[in-house]
């Protein structure tokens, strides 16, 4: 009689040996030349049910290039864990070969150079080719989507989010759940959910004034694959009303009620659900403390964090997923579910090479329609960058200098704050600089630039505030988005500090003067969540800004010291 | 217009001094456990449950519910408050559910903590961070 626990562990022997055939295994060579849609895809299928997750699209609809993150500090519990790991580290835990095509689809050094090499991640075309070759093999298998999928680009804006829709729906999902779509609106939000052709969930999305769970988004939806009676529990991300304006959608109260998951989970066993999925846009720690938390979910397929790993985390007997964002990947798990009991899985991270993966002619002329009203106006080259350009990581990204120092000139600011959001592609050196590529790093509904007048008392309470919702040992008192990035502002900060004591030594970078807790700074920055937030729209000021420079070059940013890490 | 701007925008400031740093617990709170308890030293844990966020949404109305099977009192206290006592729920002999839920408003990131008087002259006592925050910067 074999336990579950010898059986999960079997499949992760399994997992590993696939991950080592599917990942990191192919010489740079081979890669550059012959590297090919069957080999992405190889999948020997198992079980009797598959899962396809896609996450944190941020309408990227076409193939672009992502840069991971260099710095990804973790804290607590998580210190030195994924996805806390990075670079040559994150290489060496995973056997991934420096060159390979993981090395350059999951870690970011030589990015610029593989980039050149392997070419541009993405795509739904491309996306919706890989989920079509799954549903050749497994034609029940379920799509899920983890949200972040209708905000992010010039045509999602312009379309409030028409255009995600419309292209997702040619996928055929089989259930979603939410963050940034809300900052569309509630109005608009209701409007396209209630013309969604598949559920739309979320657990913990509630009535704000009864404290009751919210009509339009169901906790779960029950399926039937494989003989299998699989429950899906949605989790939207819980700390909306917090990191996006809650104004927006007042209507509406999230957080993470792992008590009602745990009873959601309670109710769908009772009810005879073989297999628990969370759909999940918590982030990866708050997924991990939460499956310590909540006992009977099975599987969690985890976003918001835009980590991407090439295997599952196992946390008692729960496996996690992590899909990463933009576009670049698809994970596959196949498990196999009897007698009520998942008994194994096996599981692939798909990166999607663009250049590799053949688009999908249906789902590319659904791009195509919804780009073209757009085209002429998103396709102007504004400028030329030197560097490249990225955001990811937790302090200041390139593109993060390059708004900064938008904000600094054209705002006459002593210093700028742009918010720590993990989304946004990246640009190659001697790439043109087009309306879209800026629009792709700030479109948002709520985009307007300040300036106002705050004293370095101030400065450093907004500061300390968000070190402490990236740094706070607990998971559940993290939002997870990255530090505000600054311009003109240089300090130190000590990981292992409370809140309040985090940051010190902060420097007007322009002078090298202490900041001075009295004093009156002028600050530009954007992405307010105070509702009347007043000024231009920060994707106009980052483009005036690139036309005077024509081509823009970002010096090296050492302007924050981090201790403890 | 700029009045307009700097109004919205100095108000949030007002809101933010206040909820920035951690709240010290004030010696009011433990006077009032102090008095509800009869100065027995109670420890976490038992037959209570507090249900409160991780991170308030709006810090001037934070919901929050207590349960205990064998209660005749809940405590309710906001320690990091001015005036820590939120409420005292007592519940009859009858009683079929001895539940409550209400709203509280926090003046700044504190643990509420809720504490129960058995039936049986014992106590339970439950807490829980809340954090409020300014946010704005989740990616």
């Amino acid at each position: 009689m074999i336990s579950r626990r010898d059986f999960l562990q079997s499949s992760m022997a399994a997992s590993a040996i696939l991950g080592a055939s599917g990942f990191g295994n192919w010489s740079r060579l081979a890669a550059q030349q012959a590297l090919t849609q069957d080999q992405l895809l190889q999948f020997d299928t198992f079980g009797n049910v598959s899962l396809i997750h896609v996450t944190d699209i941020h309408a990227q609809l076409k193939p672009i290039y992502f840069r991971e993150p260099s710095i990804n500090i973790g804290v607590g519990d998580n210190r030195g864990k994924v996805p806390h790991v990075t670079g040559a580290d994150f290489r060496k835990m995973y056997g991934i070969n420096d060159g390979s095509p993981s090395h350059y689809a999951l870690s970011s050094d030589d990015f610029t150079a593989l980039a050149q090499g392997y070419g541009r991640v993405g795509g739904l075309d491309r996306m919706a080719t890989v989920i079509n070759q799954i549903r050749s093999d497994r034609p029940d298998a379920l799509l899920l989507d983890g949200g972040d999928t209708w905000h992010g680009s010039y045509t999602c804006y312009h379309t409030q989010g028409q255009d995600m829709v419309d292209v997702m729906n040619a996928l055929k999902p089989d259930a979603m759940t939410f963050h940034w779509e809300f900052t569309l609106g509630s109005e608009r939000v209701n409007e396209l959910v209630e013309g969604l052709p598949f559920a739309a969930l979320g657990q913990n999305i509630f009535d704000a004034e009864w404290d009751e769970p919210a009509e339009l988004f169901p906790p779960y939806k029950f399926f039937e694959r494989g003989g299998v009676k699989i429950a899906v529990i949605g989790q939207a991300f819980p700390y909306m009303p917090i990191a996006n304006p809650g104004w927006m959608f007042p209507e509406y109260a999230f957080g993470i009620r792992d008590e009602n998951m745990q009873e959601m989970v309670d109710e769908v066993r009772a009810q005879g659900a073989e297999l628990v999925v969370a759909l999940s846009h918590n982030g990866f720690d708050v997924d991990k403390k939460m499956a310590t938390i909540v006992k009977g979910i099975d599987v969690i397929l985890s976003g918001h964090t835009h980590d991407a790993l090439p295997e599952p985390v196992t946390v008692g007997e729960t496996i996690i997923v992590a899909s990463g964002s933009n576009g670049k990947f698809v994970s596959r798990v196949d498990l196999d579910v009897r007698d009520g009991k998942m008994m194994g899985f096996r599981h692939k991270l798909i990166p999607i090479f663009s250049d590799v993966i053949a688009p999908d002619a249906e789902v590319a002329s659904v791009i195509n329609k919804v780009r073209a009203p757009y085209q002429e106006a998103m396709g102007e080259v504004i400028g030329q960058t030197g560097s490249l350009l990225y955001r990811r990581g937790n302090f200041n990204g390139t593109w993060d200098d390059l708004i900064c120092d938008a904000l600094i000139s054209e705002r006459e600011a002593d210093i700028a704050l742009s918010p720590g959001v993990r989304w946004g592609p990246s640009l190659l050196p001697g790439q043109d600089i087009t309306r879209e590529d800026i629009w792709n790093v700030t479109s948002m509904t709520y985009g307007k630039a300040y300036r106002t007048e705050m004293t370095g008392e101030f400065l450093h309470v907004v500061m300390e505030d968000v070190a402490d919702n990236l740094f706070n040992p607990d998971p559940y008192y993290q939002q997870g988005g990255d530090m505000v990035r600054t311009g003109g502002l240089g300090y130190r900060l000590d990981i292992t500090k409370p809140q309040g004591e985090r940051i010190t030594d902060m420097t007007l970078l322009k002078t090298g003067e202490k900041i001075g807790p009295a004093k009156t700074y002028q600050v530009a920055g954007w992405a307010s969540v105070n509702e009347g937030t007043e000024g231009p729209q920060i994707w106009d000021v980052v483009e005036n800004h690139i036309r005077k420079q024509g081509t823009v070059t970002i010096d090296p940013n050492n302007s924050v010291e981090v201790i403890g890490a | 217009m700029e009045l307009t701007r700097r109004n919205a925008l100095l108000m949030g400031a007002g809101a933010l001094v206040v909820a920035g740093i951690p709240f010290r617990v004030s010696a009011a709170g433990e006077d009032a456990i102090a008095a509800f308890t009869g100065g027995a030293d109670v420890a976490d844990g038992g037959d209570i449950t507090l249900t409160a966020p991780e991170i308030a949404e709006n810090g001037n109305t934070v919901p929050i519910e207590v349960s205990s099977e064998g209660a005749a009192e809940i405590l309710v206290l906001a320690m990091g408050n001015p005036t820590p006592g939120v409420a005292n729920f007592k519940f009859g002999k009858l009683a079929a559910s001895r539940a409550a839920s209400t709203r509280i408003r926090l003046a700044g990131t504190q643990d509420v903590v809720a504490i129960a008087k058995m039936n049986d002259g014992t106590f339970a006592k439950a807490s829980s961070t809340v954090k409020v925050t300014i946010g704005g910067c989740g990616g």
